[in-house]
């Protein structure tokens, strides 16, 4: 050992020699991470994948060579912030948004399709059920429907009373339709998400609301139709029933798609195939937010303003082939489907 | 010292939170799952800031209120309740679509929300992770609320509830990788991601000509590169007591009558000749893990 070469040992002279690069991409990725991207030049910026991958092969060398673990733990955390800043780039938003109800949305209740019939079904099963249960003994509607959700109708109540319910606008708050609408939005979108989340439990909650959710719907039908108002409930529920209990039933699809990866993964390991379910199942909800929005403004408003049952059942019905005609008809570019 | 450390190896180490996570270019920048104890805090936080966005939401539209009388009253009340539909599902997510992918809670624990397969985090998986919460926070809740306002003959349904979701909510400790269910369907996890400022080197800058300790190689060949990187954390502490018991130590392992109250020089002295020797040997590919190894 002698002479000046070894008076600084081979990492030392690798450090120091690299500091300054090291230091220049601290900095510019920390602007970058402050949102400031706009105050870097572009030359600064092209730079930016230079530095990286200097940052990258340095931290390589210093693993093989240096036994500072200082120095290793800073290059390792620099790379990593580095990465994240480079490689987590989003495309513009326009364009996912685009590509989302461009392809994203259909494709995903496309494949949600056999889910999508089995919850309707469900709710079907439980309408039916609880329709005959209430046709046949109408104390069966207090065990169904609960208290709140009734707000006093009930067998008891006269046919003047339910009808006045179904054409009254609301009631004495008819001038609060827009935060009746809002309400309803997101009382409802807030049950959406709960049926999807309940999803992870193998699905079976999920059934079971469906079921619940179907059973209410045909506790009602039955008080209403004994009383002879089936077909002015039915176009009361159309007008917005049609948007929203579809939408409930993707929200269930999507927690059964979730609920049946985890519980049969296949050939994926468990982890890979509840995250793939995940994927279609995050997509499908997003639009059950939006679909939602609608049945609140449909339910909030239009509900309330249109009494004619022949233009309530008119809107439900172009409402639900809208939906229908987007979802599975509509030609789909299945290109880009970045989220 | 330990000997049972972690081996390099690819995949999981075996009792660490350290992951292998190989970027584009090939290098494996092994990222540390966060640990519960800050994911907790995290949360804490946003909730915090969340509860205290709403009070002041609700004061604000209240005095709205007070000022302009009954006209604006139905817009008021559809702000606060879009506002608090929006606080409690939007929160997370429009955080964590971010640049950071971090809401302020995780930012300031230094905490990353990322895609376990390495892509970039897209907008499906922050939407999916954060529906879960859902079930992990709000049923359980309904349910710690239901059992207290019910009485004895629903307790047990209660509990019961409690009990059951109690599974979702900690979800996370019966996982290697701390995923939340919300993780799992998102195929996310949760890293820490460290602001680290590089610190000085702890070997002396002396010429080794001046260098007032000499050591054969002999005595540099006792230690190994777990007790250098010991050594190290000793030195960077800079604690004069530590210090001591440290040099007293290496000194009688070495067997060297040193000089007392020059512990720091002496330690620096050592661990500047061990690192020397130690890196030199390791471009030869001869490597010394520990004392234990010959």
């Amino acid at each position: 050992m002698s002479g000046a070469a070894s008076s600084q040992f081979a990492s030392a002279r690798f450090r120091e020699a690299r500091t300054v690069d090291w230091l220049e991409l601290e900095q510019r990725i920390l602007q970058i991470e402050r949102g400031r991207a706009g105050s870097l030049s572009d030359e600064d910026l092209f730079e930016l994948p230079v530095l990286y991958r200097a940052a990258l092969s340095s931290l390589s060398v210093a693993r093989e060579t240096s036994l500072d673990a200082d120095l290793v733990a800073y290059l390792e955390a620099l790379c990593a912030r580095s990465y994240f800043v480079l490689y987590g780039v989003q495309p513009p938003l326009r364009r996912r948004i685009a590509a989302f109800f461009g392809a994203s949305w259909p494709l995903a209740l496309r494949s949600l399709a056999r889910e999508t019939l089995i919850a309707v079904l469900m709710m079907l099963l439980g309408g039916i059920a609880a329709y005959c249960l209430v046709a046949s003994d109408p104390s069966w509607y207090h065990s169904i429907v609960p208290e709140g959700l009734a707000g006093g109708r009930g067998p008891q109540s006269s046919a003047a009373e339910l009808r006045q319910g179904l054409y009254d606008g609301g009631g004495d708050d008819s001038n609060m339709l827009g935060a009746f609408a809002t309400y309803l939005f997101t009382h409802n979108a807030q049950i959406a998400l709960m049926c999807f989340a309940l999803g992870f439990a193998f699905g079976v909650p999920t059934l079971l609301l469906l079921v619940y959710n179907g059973c209410i719907l045909g506790a009602f039908l039955a008080v209403f139709v004994s009383k002879g108002l089936g077909l002015p409930l039915a176009a009361w529920l159309t007008i917005h029933g049609t948007t929203e209990l579809f939408a409930i039933a993707i929200a269930g699809a999507a927690g059964l798609r979730v609920g049946m990866a985890l519980a049969f993964p296949g050939k994926l390991s468990r982890t890979a195939a509840t995250a793939r379910a995940g994927r279609t199942a995050a997509f499908a909800m997003i639009g059950v937010v939006l679909m939602l929005a609608v049945a609140g403004l449909l339910e909030g408003v239009g509900r309330q303003t249109i009494t004619s049952d022949l233009i309530r059942v008119a809107i439900g019905g172009a409402a639900l082939l809208g939906w229908l005609l987007y979802f599975y008809v509509m030609p789909v570019r299945s290109g880009d489907l970045d989220g | 010292m330990a000997e049972a450390r972690a081996t390099q190896g690819s995949g999981r180490q075996r009792g660490t939170d350290r992951r292998t996570f190989v970027t584009p270019e090939g290098v494996d920048l092994k990222l540390d799952i966060a640990t519960i104890g800050e994911r907790a805090g995290a949360f804490m936080l946003d909730l915090t800031v969340i509860v205290l966005t709403l009070v002041v939401l609700t004061i604000v539209l209240l005095l709205v209120l007070m000022g302009t009388g009954k006209a604006l009253a139905q817009i008021l009340l559809m702000i606060w309740l879009l506002g608090f539909f929006a606080l409690r599902n939007g929160y997370f997510a429009i955080f964590e679509l971010g640049p950071r992918a971090a809401t302020p809670g995780k930012r300031l624990m230094r905490l990353r929300v990322v895609a376990r397969d390495g892509s970039r985090l897209r907008g499906h998986q922050v939407v999916a992770r954060n529906a879960m919460r859902e079930l992990e926070l709000f049923l359980p809740l309904s349910f710690l609320a239901y059992q207290s306002s019910a009485g004895m003959a629903t307790f047990a349904t209660g509990l019961f509830g409690l009990l059951w979701t109690g599974i979702f909510l900690l979800f996370p400790f019966f996982n290697r990788d701390r995923l939340r269910v919300g993780d799992l369907i998102a195929g996310t996890w949760v890293v820490r991601l460290p602001r680290r400022s590089l610190n000085h080197s702890v070997a002396s800058r002396a010429e080794p000509e001046q260098a007032r300790y000499a050591f054969t190689d002999a005595q540099l060949s006792v230690y190994g590169e777990f007790e250098l990187q010991k050594l190290e954390e000793v030195l960077r502490r800079n604690d004069e007591y530590s210090m001591i018991v440290v040099a007293r130590t290496i000194r009688e392992r070495l067997g060297m009558a040193g000089v007392e109250g020059d512990e720091h020089g002496f330690l620096e002295a050592y661990y500047t000749a061990l690192c020397q020797r130690l890196e030199r040997n390791m471009l030869f590919g001869k490597r010394k893990k520990d004392k234990y190894q010959h």
